[in-house]
């Protein structure tokens, strides 16, 4: 019965690389996602509709296809994988960061949803009279709009990395899955489904993955009850 | 000193309002929907006028002929908004400081405990606003627009939305802020009550445009200011102080340009000044001193002028000393005693139909300005 239990050294290795990569995902994404947000829900400019489309595209675009894009943009010659490897040594294929970047763009659209409709729920009022107290714009947005957003952020935050731990299409098709950096939980669980005998460390890894997302979703539900007390002003 | 001059388009709604008012309380007066609240955005910055100029202290914060628009945070106009808008995330104490921050550098800034002294805050601080009743939240909504260094305080319509006790609870701290703080006030209110007792200037206003401006006793006591205000009642205002109690009866006697009246007893020194509302349809008119009756308040006077009410009323507007006085009589009534401008007559007012609640403490030295009328 131990031996069931008992991880292997690429078994542990998968997990602990999907934890960092979804939560690189996940915190590399919040400030973009914070923007988005408010340029979609405040924003009023040409081509807002395009832009809108343009963030949803991973929702419902094959994850395949978001992944061989990625290579092509951000592969070792893609023009954007060139600029940032020349500006700042960062190299995204066939590396883990390639990994973090594939799943934070397939869970883009889901914070940015998240978080635009706590945006749009804000009262505008509050606000109002935020300014009349004499703060400016930044302050309104500091001290007023982020705090009181801050349910749809939480939100957001948690979808990203449920989905990050998820991610396998994108993932395998931009940076592949080799052992120890691209190989996350669900391309190690597939890898062990096409190995002879793998099945036991398979059925452990989809245990590890179902406690990991009931994990994060216990964690939201009780980080947003205490902010939505907050919020009630109590 | 504030000085507003706009013009402001809303859909079909055209808002064309003028006026200048100086220190103490300036009431802006009429029935909802008149563009009162409009007028306190755009003073606030909130919304930008079509064309208009508003200067508050010799400072210009909208001029759209000269482009100045001061943006609403560095035009330093604190606003106590009908439904209060404290910030739900932040303690009491943390929404007090929130302009306070901002307003860090001034130099005659309030101090907190200042405010909160004023205000009886002290037992709220560490709770959120959520915690707090009506009445609390809009005494915290006051402090905080106090803290943030106002030249001027706008209040919309700030008791609406709460009920008599309530009410009664805040209007002293309001009155305390209009006499003690210095601080210029712009009162928006459909509440005659309300404006009687805090108001020392009225500013009338109706379908977009000002009506009537002067002092309260002048706008209220003509017949045309009620309807356009939308007051269910119209009802003069007369300026008196207490001449002496009669605590044998539970009477206390009031004197003023008009003579003297009799109200049930009030709780004031004798001296004090106050004012009294008077309800047109509790005041009688006879063209003699009528004997014999039970009501103890007969004043002498004289018809100014007859104004045409609903239906088979008239109101019938009287100068009784240097006060005016409305009463409100039937058509026939009116033909019967041909009453008609400069005709003497006596008023009648019944002593029990003094309204309690209507009666406003008044500081004699506000009432300098000359009344203006302006045709619509």
């Amino acid at each position: 019965m131990n031996g069931f239990f008992a991880l292997g050294a690429g078994e542990i290795e998968a997990v602990r690389l999907s934890v960092r990569v979804a939560l690189w995902a996940m915190l590399a994404s919040l400030p973009f996602g914070i923007a988005a947000a408010f340029l979609l829900a405040r924003g009023r400019f040409w081509g807002k509709g395009l832009v809108d489309g343009l963030v949803h595209l991973p929702l419902v675009m094959p994850p395949v296809v978001v992944g061989y894009l990625l290579l092509l943009l951000f592969g070792r010659n893609g023009p954007l994988g060139r600029l940032f490897a020349d500006c700042c040594g960062v190299v995204f294929a066939f590396r883990w960061t390639g990994a973090a970047l594939a799943s934070a763009v397939v869970g883009f659209p889901l914070m940015v949803r998240a978080i635009r409709l706590s945006l749009d729920a804000v009262d505008r009022r509050l606000e109002e009279a935020a300014a009349t107290l004499g703060a400016g714009r930044f302050f309104v947005f500091l001290l007023v709009t982020l705090p009181l957003t801050a349910p749809g952020i939480i939100a957001g935050m948690v979808l990203s990395f449920a989905r990050s731990l998820g991610e396998f299409g994108a993932t395998i098709t931009f940076v592949s899955n080799i052992p120890g950096e691209t190989r996350t939980l669900p391309l190690e669980i597939y890898t062990l489904t096409q190995t002879p005998g793998g099945d036991p460390a398979a059925l452990r890894l989809t245990a590890i993955a179902v406690v990991l997302s009931l994990a994060a979703l216990i964690a939201s539900e009780f980080l947003a009850r205490r902010v939505g007390r907050r919020l009630g002003g109590e | 000193m504030i000085e507003v001059d706009l013009e402001h388009r809303l859909g079909t709604f055209a808002l064309d309002i003028h006026f200048r008012a100086g220190r103490g309380l300036t009431a802006l007066f009429g029935r909802s929907g008149a563009g009162k609240t409009s007028v306190v955005n755009a003073v606030a910055g909130l919304i930008q006028p079509a064309r208009g100029r508003i200067v508050v202290d010799g400072t210009a914060l909208t001029d759209t002929e000269r482009g100045v628009a001061i943006p609403p945070h560095r035009r330093r106009i604190g606003y106590v908004f009908q439904e209060g808008r404290l910030f739900s995330h932040l303690t009491v104490r943390q929404n007090l400081m929130f302009g306070r921050w901002f307003a860090r550098h001034a130099r005659h800034a309030a101090r907190l405990d200042e405010v909160v002294a004023l205000l009886a805050l002290g037992g709220l601080l560490d709770r959120r606003p959520g915690r707090l009743s009506g009445g609390e939240k809009q005494r915290v909504a006051l402090g905080r627009a106090l803290l943030a260094n106002p030249r001027l305080l706008l209040m919309d319509e700030p008791l609406a939305a709460l009920d008599a006790e309530r009410k009664d609870e805040i209007l002293p701290y309001i009155e305390r802020l209009r006499d003690e703080a210095g601080l210029p006030i712009v009162y928006v209110s459909h509440s005659v009550a309300e404006v009687v007792r805090l108001a020392n200037t009225i500013v009338l206003i109706a379908d977009g445009r000002v009506r009537a401006l002067g002092p309260v006793a002048e706008v209220l006591g003509r017949a045309e200011a009620h309807p356009l205000a939308g007051a269910a009642e119209a009802g003069a205002v007369l300026v008196a102080r207490v001449a002496r109690h009669d605590r044998e009866w539970g009477l206390t006697e009031l004197e003023g340009g008009f003579g003297r009246l009799t109200v049930p007893f009030l709780d004031l020194p004798e001296g004090a000044a106050l004012r009294v509302r008077i309800r047109a349809r509790d005041v009688i008119l006879a063209t003699a001193p009528p004997p014999g009756i039970s009501a103890l308040n007969v004043l002498a006077g004289g018809v100014e002028a007859l104004v045409p009410g609903e239906g088979p009323a008239v109101e019938v507007e009287l100068r009784a000393g240097s006060e005016r006085l409305l009463a409100r009589v039937t058509r026939r009534s009116a033909a019967a005693l041909a009453l008609a401008p400069g005709r003497p007559v006596y008023a009648v007012i019944k002593t029990v139909a003094i309204d309690r609640r209507s009666l406003g403490r008044h500081d004699p030295a506000d009432f300098g300005d000359e009344l203006e009328i302006f045709d619509g």
